[in-house]
């Protein structure tokens, strides 16, 4: 149970993908305008994420060491393709938002080091918790920085939600306030490396605090974690 | 007799950080003065706003990194940002712009990087970009010089269009800049790279109203009026030669180049060096000691960087003038400018060679 558990934290807070390996930075970047377009793309990488993790760690036992890169690479296509294709179907404004960036989930290296890192050497219900925990960590930065950009540069939270969700969410669009001039920098992708910036600075700011509190406890005396894959 | 010993650098300048800032800051007299002469009495609530904003975040800053503030806010360099971000922004900007911009220049791009003499960019021309891009139309609001402007605006009247983006009567700046004929006025550096963009000849294009003697009316004098702060600060040897040497040769040799060998299309030097903030960049803006290259050869790349981009953005790029892009592009080239003019210790082989084997 114990490594569900340190799973759980590896990807969610201390091997964070997008905070602290500092993968997939060009969806994260791209995509982030708007908490909508952030939760699209990170349920996107999440889902791919989990199927790859999984199919690769079924394979594992056939695949050679030689290829098992083209291999992996063509697991991770497959399933970004299935979900492009639903979201084609499914939520075909949000398709065209994002746009390239969801084929582009192939490339993100957070899935194929995942899949070389992990997968390929843990048994496959191993395999699908850190994917879902990898990926609720990647789309969990990504919406906040969404969200941080969307207030910011629109003054709103969840607008076009319902391009995600269905009709019923439009209720969930919150109008913080009105600019007359939005601040465009946290739109345009200058303000999303700003913002991540800032992010990644506090993320340190509260491993560090947590150090202190833990150094001047003195019952505990072990060393900290530091970020290992 | 007594032989003192004393370690290397035997040479001293006397003069301290926060001396050097407050030279800056009375080298830039002449041409703040002649801006206010033009451009109205809006540069003046500008400064203030700005050295407001700046010392209070730097305090806020300062105190929450847990060092003197005292010592932070002697050393003047914030009053420097707040100054020459307050002159580059047109007089007329709303108050918060000149607000966002400060608090950016100052907690973002000074103090997050490690405060004074960290910086990799020019704090000032970051907050500049950083205002540029996120609200164009408040930061290309330029007032016609006062020859050629259809209002005069008072004190009071500045004021309250700084405060409230409207004049007591009810004019927004955009009416404020709109001739009689109902056509806003652009700046110089704007009116002749639209005017050739619409296929005219240089001739015609310095026809416009805008255009004085040799380059804007106003502008012109506002350039001069730098150039001379900056003559007062090479005299002081408060910045060397290699910089502004650099950038204007950057930015007038090519010009000159292109207008011998295309007369009708390419404004020559004279319009390029008194235009925009050409002399505000050369001496006061690109000399910034943190952030530019550290060796005399380097000093003259990064100026030459400096001057060549803004030639090429002010003649093939989208925005008008380019001081504020060109200082921050080459703020990042700096590191590898650096690493190849390193100056050789004496008695050693060239420094970068040396480095390579």
């Amino acid at each position: 149970m114990s490594e569900f558990k340190t799973l759980t934290k590896q990807g969610l807070w201390e091997n964070n993908p997008a905070l602290v390996q500092l993968l997939g930075l060009c969806p994260l970047l791209a995509v982030t305008a708007s908490v909508t377009n952030a939760l699209g793309l990170g349920l996107a990488t999440l889902f791919v994420l989990v199927g790859s993790n999984i199919t690769v760690s079924l394979v594992r036992q056939w695949v050679p060491q030689e290829i098992r890169i083209p291999v992996f690479v063509m697991v991770i296509a497959t399933f970004v393709t299935i979900i492009q294709l639903l979201m084609n179907a499914y939520v075909y404004q949000l398709y065209q938002t994002l746009g390239i960036f969801i084929p582009l989930i192939v490339t993100n290296c957070a899935i194929i080091g995942r899949a070389e890192a992990y997968a390929s050497k843990n048994k496959w219900n191993y395999a699908a918790i850190d994917g879902l925990m990898m990926g609720l960590g990647f789309a969990a930065v990504l919406v906040v920085l969404g969200g941080l950009r969307e207030i910011l540069g629109n003054g709103t939270l969840f607008d076009g939600a319902e391009l995600l969700l269905g009709e019923w969410a439009k209720q969930l669009r919150i109008e913080l306030f009105s600019l007359d001039y939005p601040l465009l920098l946290a739109i345009l992708p200058p303000g999303a490396f700003i913002g991540m910036g800032f992010i990644i600075a506090l993320k340190n700011r509260i491993d560090a605090k947590r150090e202190e509190l833990q150094a001047s406890e003195k019952t505990v005396t072990r060393a900290r974690v530091t970020a290992e894959s | 007799m007594s032989f003192k010993v004393a370690a290397a650098p035997h040479g001293h300048s006397q003069k301290k950080t926060n001396q050097v800032m407050a030279w800056v800051v009375f080298a830039l007299i002449p041409g703040v003065l002649i801006q206010s002469y033009f451009f109205g009495w809006g540069v003046w609530f500008q400064i203030l706003i700005a050295i407001s904003v700046a010392y209070l975040a730097e305090s806020i800053c300062v105190w929450a990194r847990e060092r003197s503030a005292r010592q932070a806010l002697r050393d003047n360099t914030a009053l420097v940002t707040a100054v020459l971000l307050a002159i580059s922004i047109p007089p007329l900007a709303p108050w918060w712009i000149i607000v966002i911009g400060t608090l950016f220049s100052i907690v973002v791009v000074k103090q997050v990087y490690g405060g004074m003499g960290q910086n990799i960019f020019n704090p000032a021309m970051a907050g500049y970009v950083l205002l540029l891009i996120s609200f164009p139309v408040q930061m290309t609001h330029w007032l016609p010089a006062a020859p050629i402007a259809p209002y005069d605006l008072g004190v009071w009247q500045t004021l309250h269009t700084i405060i409230f983006e409207y004049t007591p009567a009810g004019y927004d700046v955009e009416q404020l800049r709109t001739t009689v004929d109902g056509i806003s006025m652009a700046t110089p550096l704007d009116g002749v790279k639209t005017a050739l963009d619409q296929g005219q000849i240089l001739s015609e294009a310095y026809q416009l109203p805008m255009m004085g003697a040799l380059a804007g009316i106003g502008w012109q004098w506002l350039n001069l009026g730098f150039l001379l702060g900056g003559a007062i600060l090479l005299q002081q040897r408060v910045i060397r030669w290699h910089i502004p040497v650099g950038f204007l040769a950057g930015l007038l040799i090519p010009s000159l180049l292109a207008h011998v060998f295309a007369p009708s299309i390419m404004p020559g030097p004279i319009f390029h060096a008194l235009s925009g903030a050409t002399m505000l960049g050369a001496f006061f803006i690109a000399t910034d000691p943190v952030s530019a290259a550290t060796s005399d050869r380097g000093r003259l790349l990064f100026g030459l960087l400096i001057g060549l981009l803004i030639w090429v953005i002010r003649t093939w790029g989208g925005y008008p003038d380019a001081v504020a892009f060109a200082v921050l592009l080459a703020n990042l080239c700096v590191p590898i400018i650096d690493r190849y003019t390193r100056p050789t210790v004496y008695g050693h082989h060239s420094g970068a060679k040396h480095d390579a084997e």
